[in-house]
């Protein structure tokens, strides 16, 4: 569905463009589309561009531009919009390693939806992701939707620590940890790619409307990976 | 030359324009909370205005100059003394060799900038050395940890001719002189999910600065405010976006904000706004003021206009 992106006003010097009101992946190929077409056309004059989910946020310089001239511009940049192939983004595979002592919640979701562990993680990894946004930390990307039988809601209570590479599910999206964190998504394995490297040019492995796939792989290709084997504490019982 | 830290106080970092075209990253701004007290510090050095200088939070910082150099304070006035000597924010002054510069205790503000020939030396991290403690990134070590006892703060030029000018108390430090403080807020697009009542309280009642408060936001508590919008997609936001969760009580999200969320917005404060909101402890009354974008802008280029 082809959107028309409203313009709306959020600060002196930003606008937000507003293409779609709710969550989906074929959503992600516009945004991007978008997020292309304003780096391009407004170049240094924009100072962000932040897409995320159904919008992009645009942070104007306003020693070059006003606020005015910015919506013009844009709008122009916005106008014939059309996905190229190239804005499907590049797919990523990604390594994980499910098990209990890494993932604690795997044994809670398999409990919760009936199935077997085994159906848990098979069933993770038998699409690909779409990358909504990067945010809560450097590198961390929102994906999803991982299928109805697996969407879990958050732990009541969060964890004061999430250990690097741990892989979660909140509601139908799934992430991926980049560094040691608090957190409250539901723990079900664990990857040893780095998502976020100061010294890699573009610096984090996602950007927004990359497709992700999750592959299964066993302790001992994980540790041949250099990954970290500690076990992850389970979550605190609420009110405990 | 370079300053030796003694005592590192609660909070004392490195802080500079903060990092720019990262945002997309999941990378937050960080830099100067007080952007204007870090630009007229600079300034009164002959630096640029966004070059790395010292935030010191609340006080208990304690620096010894290893040689002479010449430092430039502005912002908040902690009651700084040199070797016993009360220095007001706001000049430039020469610390000799073994002299030493302390920050007591809040007299006024909360943030002090203290500004170094050439800006504070160090390897830049995606084009900032500020320190975001969160992420880990930025500072003397580039992992982002705050100042701590043993710390070397290195110029980055060796030697600078003091700025003969000071500056006026009011311009030196934007911290409140009465209540309520003024914040200029920009109006944003969920503006009309608020209900009448709601909307006629925000920009009519006193709010008062809560206890949470930090880099990353900064909590008002008064009436509650109410609307139909409960939460939305995330979406990238803005500095000073003044967010509503659903207690009905404002944050101001601040230069270490989180780069997307999902609550709806009042709109945001301008960034002169933002300083001056950084500089009130807890406690302090505000009221926001609605401005249209076009006067925002007029003022920001006139503050930026100051340091040319």
């Amino acid at each position: 569905m082809t959107p028309r992106p409203r313009l709306e006003t959020v600060a002196f010097d930003s606008l937000i463009v507003r293409l779609f009101d709710a969550i989906d992946e074929a959503h992600m190929p516009w945004v991007l589309a978008a997020t292309n077409a304003i780096r391009q056309r407004l170049g240094d004059a924009a100072l962000e561009v932040v897409p995320s989910y159904t919008t992009v946020l645009v942070q104007i310089d306003i020693q070059r531009l006003s606020l005015a001239e910015a919506r013009t511009r844009l709008m122009a940049a916005l106008d014939g919009l059309s996905p190229q192939a190239a804005e499907q983004g590049t797919l990523h595979e990604i390594p994980v390693w499910y098990d209990p002592s890494v993932g604690p919640e795997l044994t809670l979701m398999a409990r919760r939806s009936g199935m077997t562990v085994e159906e848990v993680v098979r069933r993770h990894c038998a699409r690909d992701y779409s990358v909504f946004a990067l945010g809560f930390a450097p590198g961390y990307g929102f994906m999803g939707l991982v299928e109805e039988a697996l969407a879990t809601p958050r732990l009541e209570t969060p964890r004061q620590k999430v250990a690097a590479g741990s892989v979660g599910i909140a509601d139908r999206q799934t992430a991926v940890y980049p560094a040691p964190s608090p957190g409250g998504w539901n723990l079900i394995g664990r990857t040893a790619v780095k998502l976020f490297d100061r010294e890699r040019e573009g610096y984090t492995l996602f950007k927004p409307g990359d497709r992700v796939r999750f592959v299964a792989i066993d302790r001992a290709t994980f540790e041949a990976q250099g990954g970290d084997t500690t076990p992850q504490p389970p979550a605190e019982e609420s009110g405990a | 030359m370079s300053l030796k830290v003694e005592r590192a106080g609660p909070m004392a970092l490195v802080v500079d324009g903060g990092r720019g075209g990262v945002r997309h990253l999941g990378v937050t701004q960080g830099g100067a909370m007080d952007w204007v007290a870090l630009g007229w510090a600079n300034w009164l050095l002959g630096n640029a205005p966004e070059a790395a200088g010292l935030e010191v939070m609340v006080g208990g910082l304690e620096l010894v100059a290893e040689a002479d150099i010449c430092v430039a304070l502005a912002g908040a006035d902690l009651a700084a003394r040199r070797d016993g000597e009360a220095i007001a924010p706001g000049q430039a002054l020469t610390l000799k060799q073994g002299q030493r510069l302390v920050f007591e205790r809040p007299s006024k503000g909360l943030r002090a900038y203290l500004a170094l020939p050439g800006g504070v030396a160090g390897e830049a991290v995606m084009g900032s050395l500020s320190s975001t403690v969160r992420e880990g990134l930025g500072g003397l070590d580039g992992l982002g940890r705050p100042l701590v006892a043993g710390d070397r703060v290195e110029a980055k030029a060796p030697h600078q001719r003091v700025n003969a000018r000071a500056l006026a108390p009011s311009v030196a430090t934007l911290a409140a002189s009465s209540e309520p403080l003024e914040l200029a807020l920009v109006a944003g697009a969920q503006l009309a999910s608020f209900d009448g009542h709601s909307l006629y309280r925000a920009f009519n009642q006193h709010w008062t600065i809560d206890q949470r408060a930090d880099r990353m936001g900064i909590r008002l508590t008064g009436a509650r405010l109410e609307g139909r919008m409960k939460g939305m997609v995330s979406e990238g936001i803005p500095l000073g976006a003044v967010q509503v969760p659903p207690d009905g009580q404002p944050i101001i999200l601040m230069n270490d904000r989180q780069t997307i969320g999902g609550y709806p917005r009042l709109g945001a404060l301008t960034p002169l706004a933002c300083a001056r909101l950084a500089q009130c402890l807890p406690g302090t009354r505000v009221r926001f003021k609605a401005v249209s974008p076009e006067c925002a802008r007029r003022e920001h280029l006139n503050q930026l206009a100051c340091w040319e």
